[in-house]
């Protein structure tokens, strides 16, 4: 047959054409892969694997007994571990599958990780009364319940522990979360409220004419107010002491799988369950709230463990506060461009510069805010307005509202580019009927325009929203840190800490994925952190096409006039 | 909202024009703030222009020195020419003069009034002959007499609080170290010294009738007084030549003398056994001096040039000999160098010459940085401040001139942020990026070649892997595709460019790069097979009349190639491990690393290309996709109405059409590759290399001020060089961007006429 024959195909310019569809294919494996690879890394973590119990015999060892949920498998060559200096048989070649198995108890072994290799595994087994313990320090205990103290009594043992435990653990959890209150929101008010006396003094002081002698109404005032705030700071404290002893009551003695019994204190126990035990429905309940505790606690054990609750708001406020400013600003600029400025050489030198500054790099604008913003008007505004805390600066380093500020100059022209659609969308028939009715020309941009571009407008925030919340590198220079003592906004005036430093979502990706002490244990919450970070976006910019599609549908009919 | 124009209430009388007024005068509010927000946006680009510029333009900012002469002559300055020690403390207003005599005087500046005055106890007709401060700390001196002994002395001054607008009362600890006899190196009268003093050791070289001595002194802590004792050790050699200098080396393996002739030989710590020369045959040596950090020498030459010299480490690893080389030469002087005079906390020295000619030079640098004539008669002594903010020169009258200094920055040029520059302990020339370390006497290699060429490295790896992936798939989309398909594919890949870098790089460095690095051979076989075999489905496709069957499937080829091409993939990555048997025999990195002698980082410029290539596709997908799909179906179909197959009508009439726009795609995200900085920052191990190595990593420009720029200080010569490196970027994208966007405006005319 003719058009079977190879080079006339080949001719044809066909295959080109297939490996341009080639291209596209590659191009969508590539982003679902990807999707797929965050969100099955990062959703897996949460569900309550299954503990195994293994027995393993491997050459050269004393058999042991390991308890612990399988964290990963793959296949490496025999030849590779040898090299390792793990001992294999010599008759084992080509690929062996090896385990890494999550052991839990750092505190007992030293280590959180094991690997093990398939062919050494002797026995397997799940029981049912495993029971896998999460802490507040040294990570997770994987073991058995044995009994259960209080005051360092004997209360409970055998089978019937695991009912009490959970009554027990309700009870520490209610302990912790008052605990929790009054350490880090009633006492760091205190300290806040005191550190500002201090300041409010110093600034008393330096007014003071030289040779007047410290005292007066004011200082009187400030005593005061001191003395009141040390009162509270007692009492809070003197709480305290009583809510740690209470917690404490109460410990929890367990066993390893090798038979070890270790005793840990319930105070420092944050949750604990059998997942050998559960059935689907506990399982999918207990997932729920994992992912829950996720997003809304803050991190523990070095970024490690816990949730990212601080980055989140971290992220969330700081784009809030970038769409503020940069919204009005794009938007006038915009309005400039289209509706007064004279088409001309220098509309075109405005949109060129607007194109310039899209694609200047992210982290130029943050040399930009590190340099201009934070030491040349922060440190001005230190100068003038918070002298007292100097050489402690307040504005003169990195923060909230440098942040935004840097990430509004940034995402503005997304908002100018974005308006400016919108409002060439309108047809002029729309502006001449409003001016021919007699209104001014602010009146028919005010009451006319904008409402008809406000979805362009929108869908420009929304991008730029999506863009800032994925941005990290300039925030590295303008005031993200890896752990917040605070956050920016809390109940002591002025409420909103636009001074103080941040957690960002994509930062806490880098941190802890880069320069975290245990890479393997973060790992899985690096990619739930991801994936929580692409959904953000993602969410954000779909609805921003969504908005634009519409916007498109709305004016079609008036285009077409 | 009373009475709005446009809603008709009725107006008393007069209401109607103040409220014309009113809404005018809105108007013209509106206006103005229009127009100043537009502007703004203008301005707040000039704005990171200007503010770049003006952190990095006093890198290339003219030095400046101001001669000042301060008018007195001091009652200690008689005999000036006989000056022995002569130094400037760190603020510039406390200076100290040791004469022949052995009395040392303290005095303020700029008056001149003594302070303090202490004397060594010398022994009659004995006189001072020679004194040097240590590298280390400028108040421990070494004082070599007539009588063949050296005093160390140590001095230090102590500012207590004043009233104010008065000047405060200055006190000098002075005490003369370990005994106050004195320490005998030789029978003869010292002709030179040199002097360090280490924190455990203590180190002093004199030449005395012809003769070289070194004592080598370890110092030892008393535990019960805290008393510190000397237990030393005298080396001696005879020269057989007229020394002229003596240089110790900062690290205490050898000693360098100079002789007249202009040879430099160098002597073996601690035995003093010759090593090498080096002559440099430039006639007369007039001065010879370490410089600071005590690995280079400067040698004054009497035609008024000037040499640095430093010992460097042969090729061979495991040899580790040194010998002496002659690195480079500065612009000269008007007559022979009288005196050398280095910086303490820079490699920078100053020069003068016998007619009055000073020079301030940077050795790494390797120029001179400003020339200018010193007031008044030929110079006694010279003194840096360790700040080098001013020079004090003592001239042989007694008289003072004070001269002041503006030079922040003078080991940053254009060759030396470009060029290669040959460091001390370096073997040769090169180009280095390494602005801290742990030791004190390092000294900052500022070369922004590396970084460049890590940036354009990343780039072109991650365009090698974009453009072919982006440009394929933009035509198909643009021309073949079924148009239901399009509408989906076209924002699917567009997410892609929405999709935050630091997830990129995140997965790049923590997932791809161990992927890769485990499956090496698998990445060069999915190269191979995956497009030839998409190829050989295509064809059987065809061949097998399958093509005639599935003919509602055209415009939708690639979704039925998403199956076949995970298919091949999964095949590809099955075969490496028998395929990289079969070639190398045996892993195909280990045979890199050991046959092919490649070193292989796991984070490398592959795992780069990819993932950032991943983050441009969507970018010049989408500029040439619109480039493509603008192109005019007239054009198209006129040529396939004159019988052009589609493969033809595409390539002779829509790309050339096209083109433009698929130019400014490329430009933009050229521009995008270059400045993105958190893959680079993630995906590779970030060491400022020079290669282009597919297996090694590299630093980029982005990268490097992410890493350095949170911990260098402000206005200092590091925090201008990453201003450079991000105004650098900034002009780059600027010039991308601008031609881009040019083209695309032309490209548009085009269409509009069309």
């Amino acid at each position: 047959m003719r058009r079977s024959d190879p080079r006339q195909w080949f001719a044809s310019g066909a295959p080109w054409i297939w490996l341009q569809a080639a291209a596209v294919s590659l191009s969508l494996v590539m982003v679902l892969g990807l999707l797929l690879l965050v969100a099955t890394r990062g959703l897996a973590h949460f569900w309550p694997s299954p503990v195994e119990e293994w027995l393993v015999d491997a050459p050269g060892e004393a058999p042991r007994v390991l308890m612990g949920q399988v964290h990963r498998s793959e296949w490496v060559s025999a030849e590779r571990l040898r090299e390792a200096g793990i001992e294999l048989p010599d008759d084992v070649g080509g690929e062996v599958r090896r385990h890494l198995l999550k052991i839990g108890n750092r505190d007992v072994a030293g280590q959180d990780f094991t690997w093990i290799l398939d062919r050494n595994i002797r026995d397997r087994s799940r029981p049912l009364n495993a029971l896998v313990v999460e802490r507040t320090q040294w990570g997770r205990f994987i073991g058995r319940l044995v009994g259960i103290r209080e005051a360092g009594r004997l209360v409970s043992l055998g089978n019937e522990p695991w009912p009490e435990l959970q009554e027990r653990l309700d009870r520490v959890t209610d302990l912790r979360q008052r605990i929790d209150e009054i350490e880090r929101r009633e006492m760091t008010s205190v300290n806040y409220r005191l550190e500002r006396l201090r300041l409010e003094e110093i600034g008393l002081n330096r007014s003071r004419a030289p040779g007047e002698v410290a005292g007066g109404p004011a200082f009187d005032r400030l005593a005061e107010e001191r003395a009141v705030l040390q009162r509270r700071f007692d009492a809070l404290a003197g709480e305290l002491a009583v809510l740690f002893q209470e917690i404490r009551r109460d410990s929890l003695l367990l066993a390893t799988a090798a038979g070890d019994e270790v005793e840990v204190s319930l105070a420092v126990v944050l949750d604990a369950w059998r997942p050998n035990a559960m059935d689907r429905r506990q399982r999918f309940s207990h997932y729920g709230e994992q992912l829950w505790a996720f997003v809304s606690e803050p991190p523990r054990e070095a970024n490690t463990a816990g949730g990212i609750y601080p980055a989140l708001f971290g992220t969330v406020l700081m784009v809030i506060l970038m769409s503020v400013f940069v919204t009005p600003l794009g938007v006038i600029a915009a309005v400039y461009l289209r509706e007064y400025a004279t088409q001309g050489w220098f509309t075109r030198f405005v949109r060129i510069s607007v194109n310039n500054l899209a694609g200047v790099p992210s982290i130029v604008y943050g040399v930009f805010g590190l340099g201009f913003f934070i030491y040349v008007v922060g440190g001005g505004i230190d100068q003038l307005f918070f002298s007292e805390a100097l050489p402690a600066p307040t504005f003169g380093t990195g923060g909230l509202f440098w942040a935004s500020l840097t990430l509004a100059l940034l995402t503005l022209p997304v908002v100018i580019v974005s308006t400016e659609e919108g409002l060439t969308r309108i047809p002029r028939s729309v502006r001449e009927g409003s001016m021919a009715l007699g209104a001014t020309r602010w009146e028919t941009l005010w009451r006319t325009i904008l409402p008809m571009a406000s979805p362009g407008i929108m869908t420009g925030v929304i991008l730029a929203v999506a863009r800032a919340a994925g941005e990290v590198a300039p925030l590295m220079l303008v005031g993200v840190v890896k752990l917040a003592p605070s956050l920016p906004l809390d109940g002591d005036f002025p409420y909103l800490h636009l001074d103080r430093k941040f957690m960002h979502l994509g930062f806490h990706i880098y941190d802890v994925g880069f320069q975290s002490p245990n890479v393997e244990a973060a790992r899985p919450l690096v990619y739930a952190t991801a994936l929580l970070l692409v959904l953000i976006t993602l969410v954000l910019n779909l609805a921003a096409i969504a908005i634009r599609n519409r916007l498109r549908e709305r004016y079609r009919d008036l285009e077409a006039q | 909202m009373n009475a709005h124009p446009l809603s008709g209430v009725s107006l008393k009388p007069g209401d109607s024009d103040r409220l014309r007024a009113r809404r005018q005068r809105r108007d013209r509010i509106a206006h103005r703030v229009i127009m100043l927000g537009g502007l703004s946006v203008v301005a707040a680009m000039l704005l990171i222009l200007g503010y770049l510029l003006w952190v990095v333009l006093p890198l290339a900012g003219a030095p400046e020195a101001q001669a000042e002469r301060l008018g007195v002559k001091p009652a200690w300055s008689e005999e000036a020419g006989e000056t022995r020690l002569f130094a400037v403390d760190e603020r510039g207003d406390l200076g100290l003069r040791l004469a022949r005599d052995g009395s040392f005087r303290f005095f303020r500046l700029p008056g001149g009034e003594v302070v303090a005055e202490e004397r060594l106890p010398l022994g009659p007709e004995e006189t001072v002959r020679r004194a040097r401060a240590a590298d280390a700390d400028p108040g421990r001196v070494a004082v070599a007499t007539s009588a063949g002994r050296v005093f160390l002395v140590s001095y230090d001054f102590d500012r207590q609080p004043a009233a104010p607008g008065a000047l405060p009362p200055v006190a000098v600890a002075f005490t003369v170290a370990y005994g106050g006899e004195g320490r005998f190196f030789s029978r003869r009268a010292i002709d030179d010294l040199d002097y360090d003093d280490a924190q455990d050791r203590l180190l002093i070289a004199v030449l005395a009738g012809g003769e070289l001595v070194v004592e080598q002194a370890e110092k030892r802590t008393d535990f019960l007084t805290g008393e510190v004792r000397l237990e030393s050790g005298l080396a001696r050699r005879n020269l057989g030549f007229t020394p002229r200098g003596v240089v110790l080396d900062g690290n205490h393996r050898w000693v360098t003398v100079g002789d007249a002739t202009g040879r430099l030989h160098r002597f073996v710590l601690p035995g003093l056994e010759p090593l090498d020369g080096l002559d440099l045959e430039r006639g007369e040596l007039t001065a010879l001096q370490g410089l600071a950090g005590g690995v280079s020498l400067l040698v004054g030459w009497a035609d008024g040039s000037i040499s640095q010299v430093f010992p460097v480490r042969d090729d061979d690893p495991a040899g580790g000999t040194y010998t002496l080389q002659h690195i480079r030469d500065f612009d000269a002087l008007d007559a022979p160098v009288t005196h050398l005079l280095p910086e303490s906390r820079r490699r920078g020295f100053a020069a003068v010459s016998e007619r009055g000619a000073l020079g301030l030079y940077h050795s790494t640098a390797g120029r001179q940085v400003l020339e200018t004539t010193l007031p008044g008669s030929a110079t006694a002594a010279l003194a840096f401040p360790p700040r080098a903010d001013q020079l004090l020169q003592l001239d042989v009258t007694g008289e003072l001139t004070r001269i002041r200094i503006d030079n922040p920055h003078p080991e940053v040029s254009f060759s030396t942020l470009w060029r290669a520059v040959w460091y001390e302990n370096y073997p040769a020339p090169g180009y280095t990026w390494q602005s801290t370390a742990a030791n004190d006497d390092f000294e900052p290699k500022f070369s922004l070649t590396p970084l460049a060429l890590g940036t354009f490295k990343a780039s072109l790896y991650a365009m090698l892997f974009a453009v072919p992936v982006a440009l394929l798939g933009a035509t198909y989309t643009a021309v073949f595709m079924a148009p239901a398909l399009r509408r989906k594919v076209k924002p699917a890949i567009e997410l892609m460019a929405a999709l935050p870098t630091v997830i990129l790089g995140f997965l790049a460095g923590l997932w791809l790069a161990p992927f890769i690095e485990e499956n090496l051979a698998g990445l060069f076989s999915l190269m191979l097979l995956v497009p030839a075999g998409l190829l050989a489905f295509a064809y059987l496709w065809h061949a097998s009349g399958l093509k005639q069957r599935f003919s509602g499937l055209r415009g939708w080829e690639p979704l039925l190639l998403i199956p076949v091409m995970i298919g091949l993939a999964v095949l590809a990555l099955w075969l490496a491990g028998p395929l990289q048997q079969a070639l190398v025999g045996g892993d195909l990195r280990e045979w890199l690393s050991q046959e092919a002698g490649i070193s292989y980082d796991q984070r490398n410029a592959i795992i780069v290309g990819i993932a950032m290539g991943f983050s441009i596709i969507p970018i010049i997908f989408s500029i040439a996709e619109d480039a493509l799909y603008a192109v005019p179906t007239t054009l198209s179909d006129g040529s396939l109405a004159l019988g052009a197959t589609r493969w033809q009508s595409l390539i002779r009439i829509v790309l050339p059409t096209a083109s433009p726009g698929i130019f400014s795609g490329l430009m933009i995200g050229l521009g995008r590759a270059v400045g993105e900085t958190m893959i680079v920052l993630m995906a590779t191990g970030n060491t400022p290399i020079m290669g282009w190595s597919a297996f090694e990593g590299m630093r980029t420009l982005a990268a490097n001020i992410a890493i350095e720029m949170p911990e260098s200080s402000v206005a200092s010569t590091h925090f201008r060089v990453l201003f450079l490196s991000a105004l650098v970027l900034f002009v780059f994208t600027f010039v991308v961007n601008t031609v881009a966007e040019v083209i695309r405006q032309r490209l548009r005319e085009r269409y509009a006429s069309l």
